[in-house]
This record gives C-alpha cells, structure tokens and sequence, in this order.
C-alpha cells in the first residue's frame, strides 16, 4: 500500500475528470472542458493522458504505455512507474495483456479488443486551433458545423504540394458531426480509429476531454478526387520484416546509413520471437536485449 | 436526522468508485450493455444501482434533482450526507433521479449549441432491465443491440437533438445500462 490516494489524485477531481470522460462519450468528438490538475511532471509529458488514466484504472488493470509506438522511453516508464507506485496496477509491454494502454501519438499495430481502452497524450485537442487563434470563434465553429476553413488548409496542400500533405494530426469527422483531431497519430493509424475499444483523448494544458465510444464512424477528411491515404515508408522492417506496420527511420552513422524498424515495439518483438528476421536484423535470442 | 441516512456508502471509497466508474463508463460508452455494480445501501425508494452512481458520479458541485417518486426526506438527506450534492429544481440539475413517469424531462438543461456537455444525466430507476425490447443502434453498438425501454417516443426525440439532449442511465437492483443521446431507438 502506498501513501498515495488510490491513483494519485484525490476523489473530488477524479469524479469531476469522470463525468467529463461520460459527457466526452455521449458526444463523440466534441472537446469538454474539465479543470485540468498539476500533476508531478511538466506539461508536454502527458498530463491530459495520465489525469485520464487516473480517473479509469481500477485495481484489476493491467497498465501499458507508449511513447510514439516504443514502451521502453522515458516518457513511458516514468508514466507505467507512476501508476505502478500510485495505484498498485499489474503492468506489461504485451498490447494483448494490457486492459488500459496510455499513448503518445501511435495505436498499437495490434487490433484491440471490446474489453481494452486506450488513452491518448493531446498537446492541441482544437483542430482548428492553427488556423483560428481564438477559442471563442473555434468554439462557435464547432457549434455551427462551420469546418470550410479545414477543407481550405487541405486545398492549399494539394495546390502548394500537389497532394494533402498532412501527415500526422490528420483531422477526421466522427460520427459525422464534430471534427476532431485525433492528437498527432501518424494518418497511418487514422483507419483504426474505428475500433472496438473505448478510446479517451486528455489534454492536460489545453484543459480538454474527448471521446470515441467503440464501432464509432470516424472518417478523415478528403476530397472525392484526393481520397484519404494512409501511409508509411515504403519499406519494410529491418529488424522483423513486418511489409504492414507503421515504420521509424533511424540514422545509423555520418555516411548516411539508415534503418528502418517498426515503431511498435512489442509488434517488433512479438513477431522476432516468432521467427521472423528482417534484411539488417539477428535471429532473436532470449537474452539478447 | 436518523441515523440510517449515515450509513449506505462505500466502504472503502476509492477502490468502490473505480470499479463503479469503470461499469458507468462501460455502459455510457457501449449503450444497452447492462453492467452489474456493488458496494452502496441507499434508502428506499433508491435501488443499489442508482445509490452507485450518484456516490461516484455526484459532489457539491453537480445538483441533483430528485423527481416526485424519490423526493424522500431519507434520499435527500442520503445523498446530502455522502456527496454534498445540493438538491435542486429541475432547471438547475445536472443529475436527476426517479422513476420514469415522475421524470419532467422537458425542463432538464438538455445543454447549449457551444456546450452540449452542459446537460443533465437522467437516472431512471426502472422495474425490469433485460436486453428484450427496443432496437437500439449508434455509436458504441455493433450492428445493434435491445434494451427494455420505457418508450420510445421520447427517446428518439431526444436523439434528434443532437449534439444537445439528455443523456440516460437505468438502474434496477443491482444493475444499470445506459442511453447516450447519440443512440438511435427504434
């Protein structure tokens, strides 16, 4: 047992950060402000994800968190650590054992389950935020379904890049009302946004809460002769092969040597255990790592 | 104040309201999914289920509104002494409670056209629960699911308010199923 209250904050911001995550799944989409706490780490570190993960865990859960896809960053171990320490949860790199999983920027390569719930780290939940400073008028271009400004900023990728060139924080529509930004996941991932777990967006800074309940339609916006396109390097893994996962480059010396691998590392190491090698990897060894 | 209206509450706060806000949760996020909750002895007529949620979900800052079947001195002075919450008339709650008949569902702050967040959460206490019943489809329901609904009328009409409306927990015994205002009944 710790000294802590049971996952670090105490009741009264916990049922306030609750009914913010109720009234975010009633309304797919559409940001509610909660009174976002300070937490023990700067903002920038999560502080949205982690309030959020607070206010879910029960003492059953198995914790998983990841950092851009990797679950062995400083971000993501301090964070495991703390609820570790916090609220006395199991937890695990495994994406099949974790029953709630915080992440910064990626979703797990692995489908997730009915009974699993990922929560996102959001620095700017406002989608429209960089082209229109001003909450009041962000606010009451959601209200009115006045999103023309976005398809604008998407045009002028295609006029000045001859193709959307958004890569990542891709907005999509959800359930055909609110647009959203679904935090800076690379547009690969944007298609799994229909999933069949619940998942949870906290902005700690930004003092916002939105939600995607499961089997939830969520489509990225496009134009009907510029359809959406997911993509990744067109490579494949160089540790494990894998021709569909989502992939970091990494610069191996000044000669400009470079590997690419897959940023989820667990969907990395689960398919090396099976065997699998790619063109600049070693057969796994138990004790290698 | 008789001294029953001090017992009734979690026993170990904490850890009961994280198992119960996982089932709330669950439920909201999956509508017509019937979650099973422990851990509460509200008064009659209060059942267990809606004894949870307004001890995980209500605090000083959330009015409640407590509709004819359930304006009780005993739930009133329950739910006071466990979460503070004041009791209010029906414009001002954020949660209401009662049964359905007894439930003005009009006067509910069914939110604004910039802060749809800004309305009530109704729980309906409700004889029987079971997935026998109303179609329901939406967000958070594969394909679609059934649930015993009151009627249908007023739940329909609710969902074409979108992004505004109510948004409905039912309990009964020990168990609770949500109605998000996105589902589509019938």
């Amino acid at each position: 047992m710790s000294d802590y209250n049971f996952a670090y904050l105490d009741e009264q911001t916990k049922r306030m950060i609750r009914r913010a995550i109720l009234k975010g799944l009633a309304i797919p989409g559409y940001q509610v402000p909660f009174a976002s706490r300070e937490m023990p780490m700067p903002y920038g570190w999560g502080t949205g994800g982690v309030q959020v993960s607070a206010a879910v865990l029960t003492p059953d859960d198995t914790f998983k968190v990841i950092d851009q896809g990797a679950d062995d960053t400083t971000n993501a171990v301090s964070i495991r650590r703390f609820f570790q320490k916090t609220a006395g949860v199991a937890v695990t790199e495994a994406t099949a054992e974790a029953s709630v999983i915080q992440t910064r920027h990626r979703i797990p390569e692995q489908d997730l389950r009915a009974d699993q719930i990922l929560v996102y780290q959001v620095p700017i939940p406002e989608p429209l935020r960089f082209l229109e400073p001003s909450e009041v008028e962000t606010r009451k271009m959601h209200a009115l379904e006045e999103y023309g400004l976005m398809h604008v900023k998407l045009y002028e990728d295609i006029s000045q890049h001859g193709d959307i060139a958004t890569a990542y924080a891709y907005p999509v529509k959800v359930e055909g009302r609110y647009v959203m930004d679904p935090s800076p996941i690379p547009k690969f991932d944007n298609p799994k946004l229909e999933m069949a777990g619940i998942q949870l967006f906290g902005a700690g800074r930004e003092q916002r809460i939105y939600a995607i309940p499961p089997y939830t339609q969520v489509v990225s916006l496009d134009f009907d002769d510029y359809p959406f396109q997911p993509t990744k390097a067109d490579h494949a893994c160089d540790l494990c092969g894998a021709e569909e996962s989502y992939l970091d480059e990494l610069i191996m010396d000044d000669a400009g040597g470079r590997m690419f691998m897959c940023s989820d590392t667990d969907y990395c190491a689960t398919r090396r255990k099976q065997g699998h090698v790619g063109a600049q990897g070693v057969p796994y060894k138990e004790d290698a790592a | 104040m008789q001294a029953q209206v001090l017992e009734g509450g979690f026993a170990n706060l904490p850890v009961d309201t994280s198992y119960a806000f996982r089932a709330i949760m669950t439920a909201m996020a999956r509508p017509g999914e019937i979650a099973q909750v422990r851990g509460a002895t509200p008064p009659a007529p209060m059942s267990l289920a809606a004894g949870v949620v307004v001890l995980t979900l209500c605090d000083p800052e959330t009015p409640v509104y407590l509709a004819a079947s359930h304006d009780t001195q005993q739930v009133s002075d329950w739910i006071t002494f466990h979460t503070g919450a004041p009791i209010t008339q029906a414009q001002g709650a954020m949660f209401a409670l009662g049964a359905w008949d007894d439930l003005p569902l009009a006067d509910f702050p069914h939110g604004t056209a910039e802060y749809p967040d800004r309305s009530a959460t109704v729980i309906v206490e409700t004889q029987k629960l079971s997935n026998n019943g109303t179609v329901l489809c939406g967000p958070g329901i594969k394909d679609h699911t059934h649930l015993s609904l009151p009627e249908t009328q007023a739940f329909q009409a609710n969902a074409t308010l979108f992004p505004l409306g109510l948004d409905f927990i039912f309990t009964c015994d020990d168990r609770l199923a949500a109605l998000p205002r996105t589902t589509r009944v019938g």
